[in-house]
């Protein structure tokens, strides 16, 4: 009976949504057994056959050959960008059966900005993604142009990696990866609805040429391209990206079916010729000598010939030029009212808000090894092209540009992500998922992010397993998405280490540790990058165990530790609390023979991190530990929050809207109060009690003699009861 | 059936620990647990994964055991303000609350016996007597501990309760020790939120809970309002301000490296010890609470004859001290109580100090200097006669030494009483002024005989000790217990804070504590300071790509 258990359980309790006929629109109905036995079959070979293939095989003939064309999948994920592509990649690889629909084939993973992966908050989101076996920290190591370490000195928790990559060839070594996996397809194709069954329940997609793919999850990534608008100054075409037509359609479709829909812009700025640029005068900035990595799997690290990227500055003509035509830009001109992301302020933005600054740093960031292009960071303006390149060349350096492209902004359609719960189902239709810019987010490390958890979930629910939710206090990945969720967000969001509560505990260099565990159960994470994984470990382990016990006295060594850190050196002092001495770094440790070789540099980086900053670590995660036993208190997700007389009137509109699935979550709500939160508590915990109640008087009532039961909590143990 | 029982089987385990990660994949379990302990306890198929760092778990996995829950709470449980009553009870509930008990608890029993050097490990339901004792090992009270452990108990937690005496001076100081030893305060109403989340009580009598305290924070709040207003309101709110502020330079560093200049450390630097200055003001602020309950001391010293006692008895219109034209009259300290602008004050009549043979002037002048040592306000009196001598110089350089060796923390301040103002010689009477200014915040001109200048007197006393004369609509602005543990955490804060700058930690680590300071100031109004923060790097610095 037991080993036979978790198998029974997914057959028993596979929600019923899943085991019901699947209600495919305008074919015929197919019966219960048959779709059961399709879910029962295609298990064992991890397949799951077209439907028409199916049915010629199977002993229903209901469904004719040829009547329709339909395709059936486990997983569809709409959208190929960095989104799309580690929802894809993390679903195919849990062995469901993944289609794949994009605009456009040759642009999958297209660097459409900034051709760069990282920075600060980001880069920790790259190495979670990594960690929990994603794509996009690999793919930036394979094709840097430029590494960087940045806030080396401000702390562990804040040091960011960042990557200039090759716009180009990250595109087509992701394209690669996307097409050599087995259980992945991909259709060019335009999306336009979602087919919906009878219980709220996604069925598919229909794209524009009249296709329809059957699954039972889908994942929306559509970035800018949904009803997406791009302006040059005056000028607008309908466009998801500067030559690529928008996804048209989908908004009405979504928002036929009761979803909010709202507009973002964003923008880009002009690429330049490299070849016109006169390097001379500007301050180069180079790459580390040292490179760091994103990836955890050392099969990535392989290194590579580094470019230069360069600085230039703004001067006073830049300013006037923009002041004398600020008429002509979409914001001040008044014929975009779209928000743009605070942090990618365009140029006239900057400028007209912060009158002061005389001049502001701009960026020359090559885009690849093999294009002449130029991206010219900082600097993104909505004026109309004719007045473009008269910018640039205010620039110094930039006097006789080229300009190749000019910088353009574009407008697109999300839905405010209060409208998915932090698996990023939606809450509406029970399996759909949103990922990306669509959920309100900026940036690619964002969207991988927010792509692995929903390819995961949408996997995971295809085979009717529950849905992973990472808590926020686990990862910036967690972060992101409760922010998301929770704070009905209408400007775009990027990720800051400061929106993370204790990233002390968040840091680059254990978001293996933190989440790799939990990439190998859910099966992301090979027995090779398990093993690498399970062995460093273990070598860390060991060293603090070392420096715990290895004690020096006296001799150069300490007197360089006395120097360094202004306090003296006892006899007899141990490793450890040598390291834990201010600016004694583990590299002191190595120069006088104490170090230990078998340690690669962010082994090292880890030891000494976990060692010098234990006093604030522990402090730091006791302190969240406190938080998090009132915050992971569940919400019902059918509370009548208007019924709460004890929560004020905003509060309750405000939960209603949201609907939190726990305590914390609530209570990071705009307008919701702490005397709210009790009072809340209060409400739920009594109605528990009243169920609770209920149910043992019915038990007692039916004659049911099972004591666990009365004893446990509520009423789900009784229908998993009467189901047995 | 086996099945359910399987399901349930989690609610009664306790959590794996991690302490051996490599040699028998314990996430395997924990994820397990996580699913199980879903299914079982939701009805919809959902997961939460809280991940964990697994490099801290073994060394930490002990640490987190002992802070699971939600902490220890403390509060006087009986009625406050009516009057002292024979018996009060401080109550602290919470899985340390014995071990926070045993720190402010000594039983007599085992003083005696053991040195009273082992953890209080008492017997559950048996009273034992003993006394309270603050951090420096001082009693504050006698009190019966009656200990009442898990599960039976109100709460269904560790639960200690401390009888004192009735006098609510008794009873904030113990609980005020209760705080410092690591509970916290508990909310209005949360022992009984606590019994009812553990399942102590009953439906209705949570439906009534629920009713009450909904009822309570609302006045809470407008309370908490009203208590806050006026000049410590408004230093709590630029404390938080400024931290803020520099959190936002610091954070906006953190974030957007590239594209700020660099910080001026020595600046920031600056700021923060005013921070820390401003902030030593607000605690003094909420001493002012301690000090209406307790009253001042205030000691009255000088030379022999320079007319002490006469203050005293003019002050306390009485002829509480002996006057005589002999030097040397008053041997013992003489007391006599005023009440200042409505704050009780206890003045002190010392015996003169000076160098004597006599062993029973000796004595009086070994308790006058004790007496100086032990007061609130120190008020230094000399003849207009006589003017400033030597003896005087001399007089209070010892004071002065002697409080430096004591290591107060605190020294009184001191008030220089020019008595016998009426003979004064005219031409003395600017140069002292000038010779005494660094030593006494104030210089007052009294005549015990007449009684002038005493008002001035009492103006003096209040001012040096920070507290205004309090309005006719009686005292608005006293610190609150809450108030007083949320300045307590910040005064801690900062003092990491001043440690991790000399340590010269890196920024990030700055943050923590600034961030752990506004976080305590900001209890008090309840905000949200990520968000906050965040706005003002925006609306301050230019920053984007």
């Amino acid at each position: 009976m037991a080993s036979a258990t978790p198998r029974l359980l997914s057959f028993l309790f596979t929600p019923l949504r899943l085991t019901y006929p699947i209600h495919a629109i305008r074919t015929s109905h197919r019966s219960r057994t048959l779709s059961f036995l399709s879910f029962n079959l295609r298990r064992p070979n991890g397949r799951l056959r077209t439907v028409s293939s199916f049915a010629s095989n199977g002993t229903n003939g209901m469904e004719r050959m040829g009547q329709k064309d339909e395709e059936r999948y486990d997983v569809i994920v709409v959208g190929g960008g960095h989104a799309g592509c580690e929802a894809a990649l993390a679903s195919a690889r849990l062995g469901a059966r993944t289609l794949l629909l994009t605009l456009n084939l040759d642009r999958i993973a297209w660097q459409p900005c900034n051709p760069a992966v990282g920075g600060p908050a980001k880069s920790q989101l790259v190495h979670e993604v990594d960690a929990l076996g994603g794509e996009i920290g690999k793919m930036a190591d394979r094709c840097y142009l430029q590494k960087r370490v940045l806030n080396l000195s401000k702390g562990p928790a804040v040091r960011a990696l960042r990557a200039q990559t090759d716009k180009r060839e990250y595109a087509m070594e992701m394209k690669k990866v996307v097409e050599s996996n087995s259980n992945l397809f991909i259709r060019e194709a335009m999306v336009t609805e979602v087919l919906i069954g009878k219980n709220d329940n996604i069925q598919g997609v229909r794209t524009f040429f009249g296709m329809d793919f059957f699954a039972p999850s889908v994942v929306l990534t559509t970035g800018t391209f949904m009803s997406g608008k791009i302006w040059v100054g005056r000028a607008s075409m309908p466009a998801g990206r500067a030559g690529e037509s928008a996804s048209l359609g989908l908004t009405e479709n979504l928002q036929s079916l009761g979803f909010e829909t709202d507009r973002l812009k964003t923008g880009t700025p002009a690429r330049v010729d490299c070849r016109s640029v006169d390097f001379s005068g500007l301050e180069p900035q180079y790459g580390d000598e040292e490179v760091s990595w994103f990836s955890f799997d050392p099969e990535c690290h392989i290194e590579r010939e580094q470019m230069c990227c360069y600085l230039t500055r703004t001067t006073s003509e830049t300013h006037k030029l923009i002041r004398d035509n600020l008429n002509e830009t979409p914001t001040y001109g008044g014929w975009v009212d779209a928000k743009g992301p605070r942090y990618c302020p365009s140029i006239e933005d900057k400028i007209v808000r912060f009158r002061d600054k005389e001049s502001h740093q701009i960026f020359l960031e090559p885009e690849g090894r093999t294009v002449p292009e130029l991206y010219v960071q900082g600097f993104s303006t909505g004026l109309p092209e004719r007045l473009q390149l008269a910018l640039l060349r205010t620039l110094p350096g930039l006097e006789n540009c080229v300009m190749l492209r000019p910088a353009y902004a574009v407008e697109y359609d999300f839905l405010p992500a209060y409208q998915c719960s932090r698996s990023l189902m939606t809450k509406k239709i029970e399996g759909l998922f949103f990922s990306g810019q669509i959920n309100g987010t900026t940036g690619y490390e964002e969207a991988a992010a927010q792509g692995i958890i929903s390819g995961i979930n949408a996997a995971r629910h295809s085979e009717g397993k529950p849905v992973i939710v990472l808590e926020r206090e686990s990862s910036y990945i967690g972060t992101l998405i409760d922010d998301l969720v929770t704070k009905d967000l209408r400007e775009p969001y990027r990720m800051l280490t400061s929106r993370s509560e204790h990233r002390l505990l968040l840091r680059a260099d254990n978001a293996d540790s933190r989440l790799t565990p939990l990439g190998r159960e859910i099966g992301l994470i090979d027995d090779r990058r398990w093993d690498l994984y399970q062995s460093k470990q273990l070598r860390i382990k060991e060293e603090k165990e070392r420096l715990k016990n290895v004690r020096v006295s006296g001799g150069e060594f300490a007197a360089e530790v006395a120097t360094v850190s202004g306090q003296p050196v006892r006899d007899h002092t141990t490793l450890e609390s040598i390291l834990k001495k201010p600016h004694v770094q583990y590299k002191l440790l190595d120069k006088h023979g104490f170090g230990n070789e078998n340690l690669s540099k962010c082994e090292k980086d880890c030891v000494e991190i976990d060692i010098k900053y234990a006093g604030f670590i522990m402090r730091q995660q006791s302190h969240l530990q406190q938080i998090v036993n009132q915050e992971h208190k569940r919400l019902p997700e059918d509370l009548d929050y208007y019924s709460m007389t004890t929560l004020s009137h905003e509060s309750r509109e405000k939960l209603s809207k949201v609907r939190p699935q726990t305590i914390g979550q609530a209570s990071r709500i705009g307008g919701v109060s702490p005397a709210d939160i009790t009072a809340l508590l209060i409400w739920v915990e009594s109605n528990r009690r009243k169920a609770n109640q209920r149910t043992q008087q019915e038990l007692l009532r039916s004659g049911a003699t099972d004591n666990h039961m009365a004893a446990s909590s509520p009423t789900d143990s009784v229908v998993q009861a009467t189901a047995i | 059936m086996a099945l359910a029982l399987i399901r349930l089987l989690p609610w009664r385990q306790p959590k794996p620990h991690h302490l051996f990660p490599f040699s028998l994949n314990p996430t395997k379990t924990h994820f397990l647990f996580h699913l199980r302990h879903c299914q079982a306890s939701t009805s919809s198929p959902k997961t939460l994964i809280l991940t964990q760092d697994e490099r801290s778990n073994g060394s930490l996995s002990a640490e987190r055991e002992a802070i699971v829950g939600s902490g220890t709470i403390a509060a006087i449980v009986t009625s406050l303000g009516g009057g002292p009553a024979a018996v009060g009870i401080v109550r602290l509930s919470g899985p340390t609350a014995v071990a926070v008990a045993g720190q402010v608890f000594r039983p007599v029993k085992r003083v005696k016996e053991e040195g009273g050097c082992v953890a209080w490990r008492p017997k559950s339901h048996f009273v034992e007597y003993g006394y309270v004792l603050d951090n420096d090992g001082n009693v504050i009270d006698e009190v019966l501990a009656v200990p009442m452990l898990a599960p039976r108990s109100y709460t269904r937690e560790d639960v200690v309760e401390l009888q004192c005496h009735g006098n609510d001076v008794c009873l904030h100081r113990v609980l005020r020790a209760c705080l410092e030893a690591g509970a916290t305060l508990a909310e209005p109403g949360e022992f009984t939120l606590r019994a009812f989340l553990n399942g102590r009580l009953d439906l209705s009598q949570a439906e009534n809970i629920a009713r009450l305290i909904s009822a309570k924070s609302a006045a809470a709040a407008d309370s908490a309002l009203a208590g806050i207003q006026g000049g410590f309101s408004s230093l709590v709110k630029s404390l938080r301000i400024q931290c803020i502020e520099l959190l936002t330079e610091l954070e906006a560093r953190l974030d957007f490296e590239d594209e700020l200049p660099p910080l001026c450390f020595p600046s920031l630097i600056d700021k923060i010890r005013v921070m820390q200055h401003d902030l030593q003001d607000a605690l003094d602020t909420a001493n002012y609470d301690k000090l209406l309950q307790s009253g001042l001391q205030i000691a009255i010293i000088g030379r022999p004859n320079v007319g002490k006692s006469s203050l005293l008895n003019a002050w306390s219109k009485s002829e509480r001290a002996i006057v005589t034209e002999i030097a040397g009259t008053t041997r013992d300290v003489v007391e006599a109580n005023v009440s200042i602008h409505g704050i009780p004050a206890t003045l002190l009549d010392t015996a003169g100090i000076r160098e004597t043979d006599d062993i029973a002037e000796k004595i009086g002048v070994k308790r006058s200097e004790a007496a100086a040592l032990a007061a609130d306000v120190i008020i230094m009196a000399i003849s207009a006669v006589d003017g400033w001598s030597e003896e005087d110089a001399k007089l209070i350089e010892h004071i002065v030494t002697s409080q430096k060796s004591a290591n107060q923390a605190m020294t009184a301040p001191m008030i220089l009483v020019i008595n016998k103002d009426d003979c004064k010689p005219k031409d003395l009477l600017i140069s002292f002024e000038e010779i005494c200014s660094g030593l006494f915040k104030k210089v007052v001109r009294t005549c015990a005989l007449t009684g002038a200048g005493i008002s001035e007197l009492e103006k003096a006393v209040l001012e040096v000790r920070g507290l205004e004369p309090i309005s006719s609509a009686g005292r608005k602005w006293t610190v609150n217990q809450r108030q007083f543990e949320q300045l307590l955490r910040t005064q801690e804060a900062f003092v990491r804070l001043h440690t991790s700058i000399e340590e010269q930690l890196p920024m990030d680590f700055w943050t923590i504590d600034l961030r752990e300071a506004a976080l305590a100031l900001g209890q008090i109004s309840g905000d949200d300071i990520s968000e906050e923060v965040l706005t003002s790097i925006f609306s301050k610095f230019c920053i984007g790509k």
